[in-house]
């Protein structure tokens, strides 16, 4: 099987979306011609093969950026934008919370938006808060929306093109750190569901929920705590919205504990809303309160010995299941 | 093309029809309290949805605001459809979820109504690149006002329009007040259409009281627009006869303000040239005012009959 990173993966997907739909089309800052000329990156290499009506470079203006794709979607068109990072959803917000997500509920059904809005996310490469900070929560609060976070280049792959057919505005979250960790990919059509989450690892002690580049930590983790006599099954969400409880609930009635895992910062983040799920359907079943491992509540520093100090390790993760196993 | 009769026919009858539509939802819901929630309407301002929807074909397509009714009207949206939305009835043409802000009306082209100032001309972009991208022979039409003019999105989608020429018409409602505000107070050039040289696209400043001046106006901008030579800003000078909305006290606007633009009120005007031109006689107007309340009349009996959604229905709608 082909060894790919997750920048490759993503960029399999798109190539393989276009030749399969001709309304398929990428639009955003630097997709066409970027100032980094890398084939580890999702777009590399678009521009040459489909021409520059298909794959078009925007000025920097991600409120047009994310409006094109909510008007094109309307038009029957499958527009994938991208912006640039997380932290820019800030500026295209409105068309994603107030347009994209609601505009086929005003229409009353009569319309739909297939559009996917990818973002680069994750901490990591020392460029600060205004570039990294995982906003995935905001963005899963919003109903109309889907939110996808994939943790390997297999899952980016078969969720993007899920993403890319979707009827729906999905929002396609890329941890940038895991464009250049190569993992296996099948070749051709691969498609994975939205709304399903998947157990990277099965186990009975207890359960870490997980997603995005966090999974690398829990998998790393489990393996310590493994040789340790601790068996911990790791559910990747990949899909924040729609969520997928049962697998939740499913995993955590089995090992009576739970741990989530995310790197955003803690207050309001996503780990809240997975704890409360567990809480009012499976409270019986827990035989010891919840953790959650988390960003601290701090805007990223660039520093790396700061910015290591935010990123949740295998470390914290091994002691938070240790407190309650 | 100068307006033919017919055209000139085609907006007196859709300036009628959105002026009982709208003195109709005046008395519902400020008089009768009918109708729950906001209530924008464009009263005095009907010459730029009547002119620029003449101005159109079918397969055109507009992006409207808040004010959106005589826009949607003259687009040739339903009015019973429309008017039992406005009541937030299950037959209304978005099935309640929208009300009378957000109504949406695909069926004729008008897929959008977004009352975020400033939400619709990036949507536009996107509706006029698709139209670019099919090789499709229409434009999209953008109606915003004076204040919508200052939110940065709109900067960002003229400047997109402009960078790769798509179909566009933006149409500036420039009807002197922004909520409270007046114009002077929120934007110190005198003309929004100037500021089109930033985008090197035309800008253009138009009497919005002139139905046949506006119609003119967006003729030359479609057939630049559908000749690859991208989009247009027309501004349109109008007033806002009633407040922002019915419930709006207006202390801020003065009375013989009102009065003097209600004196060069759009229907007056296009009736008396009309008159004057022989092309219409006062019988015939008479008639069409006859016929105007008759289907207002008949779209609120449609509304008030017609059944609330079930709560349950609120639920469905959202994903496709």
């Amino acid at each position: 099987m082909q060894h790919l990173g997750m920048g490759q993966a993503v960029n399999q997907a798109l190539r393989e979306e276009m030749i399969r739909d001709s309304g398929v089309f990428i639009a955003g800052e630097g997709v066409g011609v970027s100032i980094h000329d890398s084939p580890m990156l999702p777009t590399h290499g678009l521009l040459a093969e489909f021409g520059p009506t298909r794959v078009r470079d925007t000025p920097v203006s991600e409120a047009a950026i994310a409006g094109l794709a909510v008007g094109a979607a309307e038009a029957g068109l499958k527009p994938v934008v991208e912006i640039m990072f997380n932290p820019f959803f800030t500026l295209a917000s409105d068309m994603i919370v107030n347009h994209a997500a609601k505009l086929r509920y005003l229409s009353g059904g009569k319309s739909s938006f297939p559009l996917v809005v990818r973002m680069k996310s994750g901490a990591g490469f020392g460029a600060g808060c205004q570039h990294s900070h995982n906003l995935e929560a905001w963005v899963a609060h919003c109903p109309g929306l889907k939110v996808v976070m994939p943790s390997t280049p297999a899952d980016a792959k078969g969720l993007l093109k899920s993403a890319i057919r979707d009827p729906n505005p999905v929002v396609f979250i890329e941890d940038m750190m895991l464009y250049f960790a190569p993992g296996p990919v099948p070749e051709g059509e691969y498609l994975i569901p939205i709304g399903k989450a998947d157990v990277k690892r099965p186990g009975r002690d207890v359960t870490v929920i997980t997603w995005s580049k966090m999974l690398g930590v829990a998998l790393g983790a489990a393996e310590t705590l493994a040789a340790e006599g601790i068996e911990a099954e790791v559910v990747d969400l990949r899909t924040l919205s729609p969520l997928d409880t049962e697998t939740i609930l499913a995993s955590v009635r089995k090992t009576g504990r739970l741990v989530v895992l995310h790197e955003a910062c803690r207050t309001g983040g996503f780990a809240g809303e997975v704890a409360a799920v567990v809480m009012e359907q499976a409270f019986d079943s827990l035989k010891a309160p919840l953790r959650r491992v988390t960003g601290p509540d701090i805007p990223v520093p660039a520093s790396p010995p700061l910015e290591r100090f935010y990123i949740p390790d295998e470390g914290q993760l091994i002691a938070a299941v240790k407190e309650i196993v | 093309m100068p307006a033919s009769k017919e055209i000139k026919l085609e907006m007196l009858r859709s300036m009628l029809l959105a002026r009982k539509f709208e003195e109709s939802l005046t008395e519902l819901c400020t008089i009768k309290n009918k109708i729950p929630g906001m209530m924008i309407l464009c009263t005095g301002q009907e010459a730029v949805g009547a002119g620029v929807c003449a101005a159109l074909e079918p397969e055109d397509v507009i992006i409207t605001n808040h004010r959106s009714h005589s826009h949607l009207l003259a687009k040739g949206a339903d009015p019973k459809l429309l008017m039992a939305e406005i009541f937030c009835k299950r037959t209304g043409c978005n099935k309640g979820k929208s009300g009378t802000l957000h109504l949406a009306v695909p069926e004729v082209n008008a897929p959008c109504t977004t009352t975020v100032v400033g939400g619709g001309p990036p949507i536009a972009v996107g509706r006029a690149f698709a139209q670019q991208y099919r090789g499709e022979k229409c434009v999209t039409v953008c109606f915003i006002g004076d204040g919508a003019a200052n939110e940065g999105s709109v900067h960002e989608a003229m400047n997109l329009a402009s960078v790769w020429r798509l179909p566009v018409v933006f149409v500036c409602e420039n009807n002197v007040y922004a909520g409270a505000q007046r114009y002077e107070e929120h934007t110190r050039a005198a003309n929004i259409a100037d500021r089109a040289a930033g985008y090197a696209m035309p800008g253009e400043v138009v009497d919005g009281n002139d139905a046949v001046a506006v119609y003119h106006s967006v003729q030359e901008a479609r057939e630049r627009a559908l000749a690859g030579k991208g989009p247009t800003l027309i501004e349109y000078k109008t007033y806002r006869w009633r407040g922002h909305g019915e419930n709006d006290m207006q202390i801020y606007q003065p009375k013989d303000e009102i009065a003097r633009w209600q004196a060069a009120c759009p229907i007056l005007r296009l009736r008396a040239d009309m008159l004057a031109e022989g092309l219409v006689s006062a019988d015939e107007v008479r008639t069409m005012e006859a016929q105007a309340e008759a289907v207002v009349q008949e779209a609120i009996r449609f509304a008030e009959e017609s059944p609330y959604p079930e709560p349950h229905e609120a639920l469905e709608d959202v994903f496709a």
